[in-house]
C-alpha cells in the first residue's frame, strides 16, 4: 500500500485526450524515471497528480498510500506529502524564498503551533549548502527574475525543506549546464532513501547518468509503451524514441 | 497565525462588538444651528469657536455633494438621520482607572492600555465624540511636548492653537471639511517644541460605539523647528446595519527642519462612510510623511496632501488600500509644490477583491516659476477577481524647465498558475492569496515601523480568509 499508484488514468483538455489509460506505481523508496518525447503528456501527468484545475480526469484514479488523491484539494495533497517540482515554476512576486518556505512549513503544523525560527533557518541553511546555493538567495522573491538553473535549484531546495513522501520532478534537468546538473542530481540523491518515492520525468537520458533510476518507463502519446530497468534508458538513447514509438500501439503495462 | 506584537489591534472581528453605554450628552438626530449651539454649549467653547462653527455650518449647507466627480454613493448618506454629538462627559482623564467602567472595558478589549505600556510615548482614546483618556509618558511631557484633545488644546493653548487651526485646511476646502468644522469634537492637539525628538510614537485610537453616529474628530499637530514626531492612529467601529459617518480633519505643520510622520491604519466595518481631509504644511527643509492604510468601510474618500511651502521641503504619501466586496476605496495624494528644490514622493498600492473597487486620485502641482522640484508617483493596483475594479486618475501638472517628474502605474492580477503553485506547497487558497497580497505590498510595508507592518500583514490575512473559499 505504500506507493503512489496511478490506475487506468485518462485525462482530457477540452476534446483532446492527453493521457490515455496510463497505469504506473511508484513504491516508497523507489525512483522511477519517465522518459518521452515533447508533447507526450508528461507534464500533464505530473500536474494531474498534483491537482491542477485545468485538466479533466475522465477516468481512473491516483492513490497515495491508499488514499484517493482526487478527493483532496491540491494543498491537502501537498500537506500529506506530495511534492511537484514544476517544469515551469511560477513567480511569486514580492514573497521571499525564506518567507514562502516558512509559510509552507507553518501550514504543515497543527493549529496553534508556531514554527521555531532558529530550527527553520538552521535547516534552510543546511539544505542551501547542500545545493550550493548562496545565502543571499533566500531574500530574493520566489522565482522572480531567476535564471532557468536558479529556478530548478529553488524547486529542489523546496523539496529538501518540505520532506515529501512522494516527489514528482518534471524536467528538473532542463536548462542546466553540466555543473548545475551535478549539483541538482547530488541534491536529489541525498534525499533518496526508504521514505521517499520519486517519479522523475525527463526528456534526456543525460540526467540518468547522475540519478540512477530503479525503473524506467517510456511514455509516448499519453501511454507507457515500455517499462524496464535502468538499461532501458541507454537503449532509448541508442535507438531513439522512433523505434520505441513503433510499439506505441501495444501498450505495455507497468 | 497569532502574533502578540499587534500595534493597533484593529482587527475587525475583535472590534465588532459594542456595549450599551449611557450618554449624558446627546445632540439628538439631524443637523441645524440648534445642534451646533448645543455642542458649543456643552463644550463651553470660546466665542470665536462658536462663530467658527456656525459659519462652517452655512458653508456646509451651501456646498453641493461632490458627486460630479466622486461616487454617487455619497447620496446614500442621510445627514438628517445622523447623531452629531454623543458623550458621557467632556473631560478626559490621565488614568485608566478614572475612565468610566462601561467605556473602559471597550478599550481593554481592544488592548489599548496594554500597548501603551509596551511601546508608546502617549495615548489618546476617543469614544464616540470625546476623548475619554489622554496621557503621555512623564519624560515626554517634561520635554514640553503637549498631547491633549482638541477641546483642551484650544482652551489651554490658544496662542498656538488659534494660530494654526483651519490654516492648512480652510473650512470651505470641501463639503466634508466644512461639516467637520461645524461639529468637530475630539481628535488630538500636539505641539512638539523646537529640537525635541520624540523617540516613541504617540497614538490615538478612535472608536465609534453608537449607531447612526457621526465621528468628527479634529487633529492639529505642530512640530516646531528641528523637532521630530511619529503619530499613529487606529480606528474601529462595530458593524451596524445603518450608515455611520467618520469625517475627520487633520492638519499638520512642520516648521523649519522638522520631521513629522503620520501613520493611519483603519479597519472600518462595511457600513462606515469615511470622508477625511488630511493635509500638511511643510516649511523650509522639513519633511512630512503620511503612511495611510485603508481597510474596510463602505466608501473611503481620502487624499492626504502636503503643501511644500518652504525651500527644500519634502512630502511623502505611502498608501495601501484594500477594497473588499462592495467596498470602494477612493484614495490618493496631493502634492502642492510652492517653493524651489522641493521633492515629493507618492507610492500607492491598491488591492481589489471580489466586487471591490479601488480608485487612485492624485494631484501633483509644480508651477512654472519654480526650480529643481521633483515628484515621483507610483501607483500599482492588484486585482484579485475578474469582478474587481481599479481606476487611476494621476493628474500631474509639472511646468517649468528645471523640474522633473516620474510616473509609473501598473495593474496586475494574481494568476491562477501562481495560486496553484503555492497550493502545491501546502498553502490553502486563502493563505496563497494573502501571501500574494503581502508580496504585492511588501516593498512598501518594509518602510513602515515594525509594529505596524506586523499588524498590517495580519489584517490582510484576515481580510483574505474572509473573502476566499
Ligand atoms: N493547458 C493546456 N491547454 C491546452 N493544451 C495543453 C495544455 N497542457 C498541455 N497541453 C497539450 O497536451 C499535450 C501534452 O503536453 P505536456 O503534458 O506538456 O507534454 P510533455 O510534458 O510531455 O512535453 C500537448 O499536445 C500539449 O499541447
Ligand atoms: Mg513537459
Amino acid at each position: 500500500m505504500q506507493q503512489l499508484e496511478i490506475k487506468n488514468l485518462r485525462v482530457a483538455i477540452g476534446e483532446n485526450e492527453i493521457i490515455r489509460d496510463l497505469s504506473l506505481s511508484v513504491g516508497l523508496g523507489e525512483l522511477h524515471a519517465v522518459m518521452g518525447p515533447n508533447g507526450s503528456g508528461k507534464s500533464t501527468l505530473a500536474k494531474v497528480i498534483a491537482g491542477h484545475p485545468d485538466y479533466k480526469v475522465t477516468s481512473g484514479e491516483v492513490f497515495m498510500d491508499g488514499e484517493n488523491l482526487f478527493e483532496l484539494e491540491p494543498d491537502e495533497r501537498a500537506r500529506k506529502g506530495l511534492f511537484l517540482a514544476f517544469q515551469y515554476p511560477s513567480e511569486v512576486p514580492g514573497v521571499t524564498i525564506a518567507n514562502f518556505l516558512r509559510a509552507a512549513m507553518q501550514a504543515r503544523l497543527p493549529e496553534g503551533e508556531e514554527l521555531e525560527a532558529t530550527d527553520y533557518y538552521a535547516k534552510l541553511y543546511e539544505k542551501m549548502d547542500l545545493l550550493e546555493i548562496d545565502r543571499s538567495f533566500t531574500s530574493r522573491a520566489v522565482n522572480e527574475g531567476f535564471s532557468g538553473g536558479e529556478k530548478k535549484r529553488c524547486e529542489i531546495l523546496q523539496m529538501a525543506m518540505l520532506d515529501p513522501r512522494y516527489a514528482v520532478l518534471d524536467e528538473t534537468d532542463s536548462g542546466l549546464d553540466i555543473d548545475a546538473l551535478k549539483v541538482v542530481a547530488n541534491g536529489v540523491n541525498s534525499l533518496r532513501g526508504p521514505n521517499l518515492g520519486v517519479l522523475l520525468i525527463t526528456h534526456y537520458q543525460r540526467l540518468l547518468n547522475y540519478i540512477v533510476p530503479d525503473f524506467v518507463h517510456v511514455m509516448v502519446q499519453g501511454r507507457i509503451v515500455r517499462s524496464g530497468g535502468k538499461e532501458l534508458a541507454l537503449e532509448l538513447e541508442e535507438k531513439g524514441y522512433d523505434l520505441i514509438r513503433d510499439h506505441a500501439e501495444e501498450p505495455v503495462a507497468a | 497565525m497569532k502574533t502578540d506584537t499587534s500595534a493597533v489591534n484593529i482587527d475587525r472581528d475583535v472590534g465588532d462588538f459594542h456595549y450599551k453605554v449611557e450618554y449624558g450628552y446627546d445632540a439628538g438626530v439631524g443637523l441645524d444651528e440648534r445642534v451646533v449651539n448645543y455642542i458649543s454649549d456643552v463644550k463651553q467653547d470660546p466665542d470665536w469657536v462658536r462663530e467658527f462653527r456656525l459659519k462652517a455650518l452655512q458653508t456646509f449647507e451651501s456646498k453641493p455633494l461632490p458627486t460630479h466627480w466622486a461616487s454617487k454613493d455619497l447620496e446614500a448618506i442621510d445627514f438628517n438621520k445622523i447623531r452629531y454629538y454623543l458623550a458621557q462627559g467632556q473631560r478626559s482623564t490621565r488614568s485608566w482607572d478614572e475612565v468610566p467602567e462601561d467605556v473602559k472595558r471597550t478599550f481593554e478589549r481592544l488592548g489599548i492600555p496594554e500597548q501603551e505600556r509596551k511601546f508608546l510615548a502617549g495615548v489618546e482614546a476617543q469614544f464616540d465624540s470625546e476623548a475619554v483618556y489622554s496621557n503621555i509618558k512623564k519624560a515626554v511631557g517634561e520635554q514640553g511636548v503637549i498631547f491633549v484633545g482638541s477641546t483642551e488644546g484650544l482652551k489651554e493653548h490658544p496662542e498656538i492653537f488659534r494660530r494654526w487651526f483651519g490654516k492648512v485646511i480652510p473650512t470651505g476646502d470641501n463639503k466634508f471639511s466644512a461639516l467637520n468644522s461645524a461639529v468637530f469634537s475630539g481628535g488630538s492637539f500636539i505641539y512638539v517644541p523646537p529640537g525635541v525628538k520624540v523617540k516613541h510614537p504617540l497614538q490615538a485610537y478612535f472608536r465609534i460605539n453608537a449607531e447612526n453616529f457621526g465621528q468628527f474628530e479634529r487633529t492639529l499637530i505642530i512640530c516646531d523647528e528641528g523637532s521630530e514626531l511619529t503619530y499613529m492612529e487606529g480606528c474601529t467601529a462595530p458593524k451596524f446595519n445603518t450608515a455611520t459617518l467618520h469625517c475627520a480633519v487633520v492638519e499638520l505643520i512642520a516648521l523649519k527642519g522638522a520631521k513629522l510622520q503620520y501613520i493611519t491604519v483603519q479597519n472600518w466595518s462595511p457600513n462606515v462612510f469615511n470622508l477625511v481631509t488630511k493635509r500638511g504644511l511643510a516649511h523650509e527643509e522639513s519633511e512630512i510623511k503620511w503612511i495611510d492604510c485603508n481597510i474596510g468601510s463602505r466608501l473611503t474618500m481620502k487624499y492626504p496632501g502636503v503643501v511644500l511651502k518652504g525651500r527644500k521641503s519634502r512630502g511623502e504619501v505611502l498608501s495601501i488600500a484594500l477594497a473588499n466586496n462592495g467596498q470602494h476605496q477612493d484614495t490618493g495624494a496631493k502634492m502642492i509644490h510652492a517653493a524651489d528644490e522641493t521633492t515629493s514622493n507618492i507610492i500607492s498600492k491598491s488591492i481589489s477583491i471580489g466586487t471591490g473597487r479601488a480608485t487612485y486620485r492624485g494631484l501633483v502641482h509644480v508651477p512654472k516659476h519654480l526650480k529643481n522640484c521633483k515628484n515621483n508617483t507610483e501607483c500599482d493596483a492588484l486585482l484579485i477577481n475578474s469582478t474587481s475594479r481599479t481606476d487611476t486618475y494621476p493628474a500631474i501638472t509639472v511646468r517649468g524647465t528645471g523640474n522633473s517628474v516620474q510616473h509609473e502605474a501598473s495593474v496586475s492580477q494574481v494568476s491562477a498558475e501562481q495560486i496553484f503553485y503555492m497550493q502545491q506547497r501546502g498553502l490553502s487558497e486563502a493563505q496563497a492569496m494573502s501571501l500574494s497580497v503581502n508580496g504585492f505590498v511588501n516593498d512598501l510595508v518594509r518602510q513602515f515601523p515594525m509594529e505596524y507592518s506586523v499588524e498590517l500583514k495580519r489584517l490582510i490575512e484576515l481580510e483574505m480568509e474572509g473573502s476566499v473559499g
